[in-house]
């Protein structure tokens, strides 16, 4: 049970960690964004380049980082598999109704390189931000969905606790089932049912710990006068620096660079071949 | 042959990772039949994580425990069996009830073990009078109890396994001192009229004083004591050194040992502190 980890935070000192959360999450889409635009081998390859330096960047260990790429191997594994055998064109390897073209190995070679990036700068956001950080950026970044009398900040506190709650309620869940497993239960054995069953005196004295936890905790915000986020002020400000304009800039510039590549990419091609 | 034996255990966790950290270090005692055993310790000192190997919820990294002459790790398939024969309350109880009826969670633990119905409501009768729930209370939600009656609930529900050796986590934490006594004299009249094992974790040195005949001293993953009341008692420096103190009636008898009073040292009942001390100024004259 204690091995799910959502907060990922990993703290360290470096110029990721530092930037303001809210570039963070924004670059970080438009860098999703790119990594699916990258439409030949040039900008591909740019891309990849890019996120190894962000990688290298935070100073995090490596090894967390294949923890977290260890988790869709599998995944990264059968849609390659699967794109090299459905590819089109003239075949280079053939064999019963197995056929390998040069369309399948560029489509494998493209997904997977496409989906590694996609979990190391998601990891990258993760590892880098805290959570109360990353609910502060998101609500920031929500602000203007205000006019559609949509409620931010309440929705970026729900955020916060729930994020919050998740190794106390894992906690609990790890005391419950020793509990019940001190009176017999069995856990470990049965057919499916009978596990399902057997989850029952773990799942309502959760339940029930959850809804206390929650009045308790609404009991205390109210004792402190929390009243939403009406004229509310924060501890923290963000604030955009000087940093964070360099990486604003960087991000641009690397746009410009895979688009260009993309164009011209034929072009360069011509020039080696 | 003593009831439990346990020899060198230690467990280690998260072992041959950054965050590998000994609970519990090469710990051996033995406990016999009809003990009734305090085990005390400043937080974070393996109490706990001693008593979950006992029943077999945490399998030890080194080391053995032998009940009844058997090694409960022999059959891992069957460590279900050992748990109903060395019961296990933990702390808070109350918030593992999980039931529709009082009654019928009582009779989980027993339901568990296969017995017939009429054996089963047999025990939950027993067990309920044990720990002095009302039949009223029976059919209730155990939602609608008070904090003390699901306390009591909770034990029972332990207590109508029958086990052989009764292991109760902190079983006074957060009630009131009316219902403290009201527990640990109930505790204590199972232990009498049962002869059953008691094993009490209790960071409450007068508890530990006024029912248990042994104590174990947990400090630092170590079991530093493991004596008769009054011997452990009788050590103040020694415990004070563990972040431990002594019963109050206890330190009040020493402190007038050191004034030249010639009392006994480790005195564990105010009880037994006013008897020798009416003696003493009987015998001075004073009285």
């Amino acid at each position: 049970m204690r091995d799910i980890t959502l907060g990922q935070y990993f703290p360290a000192d470096s110029i990721i960690h530092r930037l303001d959360p809210r570039v963070k999450i924004l670059s970080l889409i438009a860098y999703i964004a790119l990594v699916f635009c990258t439409f030949n081998v040039f900008s591909l390859a740019f891309t990849a380049l890019t996120v190894l330096m962000i990688v290298l960047m935070t100073k995090v260990p490596l090894k967390l980082y294949l923890k977290s790429l260890k988790v869709i191997i599998i995944i990264v594994i059968i849609t390659s598999i699967l794109n090299l055998f459905y590819g089109t064109g003239e075949p280079i390897f053939q064999w019963w109704i197995i056929k390998v073209t040069r369309e399948g190995i560029r489509n494998a070679v493209f997904v997977c390189v496409r989906i590694v990036c996609l979990i190391l700068l998601s990891s990258v956001l993760t590892f880098t931000t805290s959570p109360t950080d990353l609910t502060d950026a998101l609500e920031r970044l929500m602000k203007p969905l205000k006019i559609f009398h949509v409620k931010v900040h309440e929705i970026a506190m729900m955020m916060t606790i729930a994020l919050r709650f998740v190794p106390t309620l894992l906690e609990e869940t790890d005391k419950i089932m020793a509990a019940q497993k001190a009176r017999g239960a069995d856990m470990e054995s049965g057919n499916l049912f009978a596990r399902i069953r057997a989850l029952v005196p773990v799942l309502i004295p959760l339940f029930v710990s959850a809804f206390r936890r929650a009045y308790e905790l609404a009991l205390a915000m109210e004792c402190r006068c929390y009243r939403g986020g009406e004229g509310r002020t924060r501890m923290k400000q963000l604030h955009l620096s000087k940093r964070d304009g360099v990486c604003i800039v960087i991000s641009i510039i690397i746009i410009a660079c895979i688009v260009l590549l993309n164009v011209f990419g034929g072009a360069i091609y011509q020039l080696f071949v | 042959m003593s009831l439990l034996s346990v020899k060198d255990l230690s467990y280690i966790y998260s072992k041959d990772t950054p965050f590998q950290h000994t609970a519990v270090d090469q710990v051996s005692f033995d406990v016999e039949r009809g003990d009734f055993i305090g085990i005390i310790g400043h937080t974070g000192s393996g109490k706990s994580t001693l008593v979950q190997m006992l029943n077999g919820l945490l399998k030890p990294s080194v080391g053995t425990i032998t009940l009844d002459g058997v090694n409960i790790w022999d059959k891992p398939k069957e460590i279900r069996k050992i748990r109903f024969k060395v019961g296990l309350v933990f702390q808070y109880p109350e918030y593992q009830l999980f039931e529709e009826t009082v009654e019928k969670d009582i009779s989980f633990g027993p339901g568990n073990m296969g017995l017939s119905e009429d054996e089963i409501k047999e025990r939950v009768k027993n067990a309920a009078k044990f720990v002095d729930l009302k039949d009223d209370l029976l059919p209730k939600s155990p939602f609608d109890l008070s904090g003390g009656e699901k306390r009591r609930a909770a034990i029972a529900g332990v207590i109508a396994m029958d086990p052989d050796i009764l292991i109760l986590d902190e079983p006074c934490a957060g009630l009131d001192p009316l219902g403290r006594d009201i527990l640990l004299t109930q505790i204590y009249q199972y232990h009498k009229e049962r002869g059953n094992t008691v094993l009490l974790v209790s960071h409450s040195m007068e508890d530990v004083a006024s029912v248990c005949d042994k104590v174990m001293v947990m400090n630092h993953s170590h079991l530093e004591m493991y004596d008769t009341c009054e011997k452990v008692f009788s050590q103040g420096e020694k415990l004070a050194t563990m972040g431990l103190r002594l019963p109050q009636i206890t330190s009040i008898v020493d402190s007038l040992i050191d004034m030249g009073v010639p009392l006994i040292k480790g005195t564990l009942t105010v009880e037994n502190a006013v008897l020798s001390i009416t003696e003493y100024l009987k015998k001075e004259g004073r009285l």
